[in-house]
């Protein structure tokens, strides 16, 4: 499970807890949250990547 | 594609009329020629007797536009790169008013009423580029981010680019936000508690993300200390160029700048609230948590700022592609014309709270309420 990161406003989305908020289960891998799905703080695109790996594992 | 290009091309109306913004930032100089052909000493408050006269007159003859550009257009405006020029030249316009302002202050032997209109009407300027800056701030492009800085450095102001992206865009309308005004609470409250809460937020967010970077919290890449710097820099040249006669001048329009930037900050969510979710996380930010207005004049002159409810639910849209929402709460009139009743509370409180209580039916439980009001209104509101 890893961790990413918001450039934009250090949101860390997790994917051991996923989003249960909007509707992403935990254990939702990165690739599979939807493409239409933004930074739940900022509301930053995913399309245009704004999310960094900070946690592999 | 071939319904696209069937289709009759969606043209920007406001295209030219996004240049004005950046004249707007001249209009301090267009006041000292008025002295100069007129003789009358009134012309040095120019920018403020425009700002606050002329624009709420034309917010409110010139009215609302309700337009939004079709969700096909968006990708095309969005890569125009015509629109980001329009913002750039706004920051050249702006220190060349500052200087200006440097050499009329250190050059002519003004009145103190006339040094004061002087340094107010290059306070205007320079608080309404922290628009330009906020506009430029919210990018990716190291470009932007550099010149979002440089516009913020005459109001010393350069924290509010860390700020208002990872602190203000993250807590908005929570009565955690120092920059999100409370229903009950006066400017003179606010202003204060969003001055202190600002700085102390921007250099917590910096100070952690030095941290994960593995360097120290006094570092040249710290964007607090890097913006902020340029200030002292500025400063000190302008000093050094005209006299210490300046620094007043240099210490007003940088207060009255910063203080307009937060008087803007006031109306843009005042007693507005996001829900908290049983998770304990507050609900995403809708286009129902900020003020909107639709107001062309003023609109065209702050580069869509005004447009509010859709930036902060889509803060990456440029400003050419905001969009009006039909359940956003909406401002009676534009920023200009909102700001002189921030400045006199009773009216504000008279036309604002009423909004407040409308938009949430009656249910102020709902809204940010200002903690001196919050008990007594939890009582008979047990819906």
């Amino acid at each position: 499970m890893r961790k990413w990161r918001c450039v934009i406003c250090d949101f860390e989305y997790d994917e051991a807890l996923g989003m249960p908020d909007d509707g992403i289960a935990p254990g939702t891998r990165w690739e599979d949250v939807p493409e239409d799905w933004s930074c739940s703080d900022c509301g930053a695109p995913k399309a245009e990547f704004h999310m960094v790996v900070v946690e592999a594992a | 594609m071939s319904a696209v290009m069937t289709a009759p091309r969606w043209r920007d109306r406001k295209r030219y009329l996004w240049l004005l913004g950046a004249p707007v930032m001249l209009i301090p100089i267009m006041g000292g020629l008025l002295v100069e052909a007129t003789g009358w000493s009134l012309f040095w408050w120019f920018m403020p007797l425009v700002v606050y006269i002329v624009v709420p007159i034309a917010d409110a003859l010139v009215g609302e536009d309700r337009n939004n550009p079709p969700e096909s257009a968006v990708a095309d405006l969005e890569k125009d790169r015509y629109y980001r020029w329009a913002v750039y030249s706004a920051v050249p316009m702006e220190y060349a008013t500052l200087i200006w302002g440097a050499w009329v202050a250190g050059t002519a032997s003004l009145a103190w009423w006339e040094y004061l209109g002087l340094a107010i009407s290059v306070g205007m300027v320079t608080g309404i580029s922290i628009a330009v800056a906020h506009e430029l701030g919210h990018k990716t492009d190291p470009f932007e981010q550099w010149l979002s800085k440089i516009a913020l450095a005459p109001t010393g102001y350069g924290h509010f680019y860390t700020e208002h992206n990872r602190g203000h865009h993250v807590r908005v309308a929570t009565p955690e936000d120092p920059a999100s005004s409370r229903y009950g609470e006066s400017f003179y409250a606010f202003l204060p508690r969003t001055i202190a809460g600002a700085m102390r937020s921007a250099w917590k967010i910096e100070k952690a993300r030095m941290q994960r970077r593995g360097l120290p919290t006094w570092h040249w890449r710290n964007d607090a200390i890097n913006a902020w710097a340029m200030t002292p820099i500025l400063f000190g040249a302008l000093i050094v160029a005209f006299g210490w006669i300046v620094l007043p001048y240099l210490l007003i329009q940088a207060v009255y700048g910063f203080s307009l930037l937060e008087v803007v900050n006031y109306l843009e969510h005042y007693g507005l609230c996001r829900k908290k979710l049983p998770s304990g996380r507050y609900e995403r930010c809708q286009p129902t948590h900020s003020w909107n207005s639709n107001h062309v004049f003023s609109n065209v002159l702050l580069y869509g700022l005004e447009r509010h409810s859709d930036h902060h639910a889509n803060p990456l849209r440029g400003y050419e592609a905001l969009r009006h929402f039909e359940d956003s709460p909406q401002l009676p009139n534009g920023y200009a014309g909102m700001i002189l009743l921030a400045y006199c509370p009773p009216l504000w409180f008279a036309v604002m709270n009423r909004k407040v209580r409308a938009h949430y039916g009656g249910d102020l439980t709902k809204a940010n309420v200002v903690p001196r009001l919050r008990n007594k209104l939890a009582v008979p509101a047990t819906a």
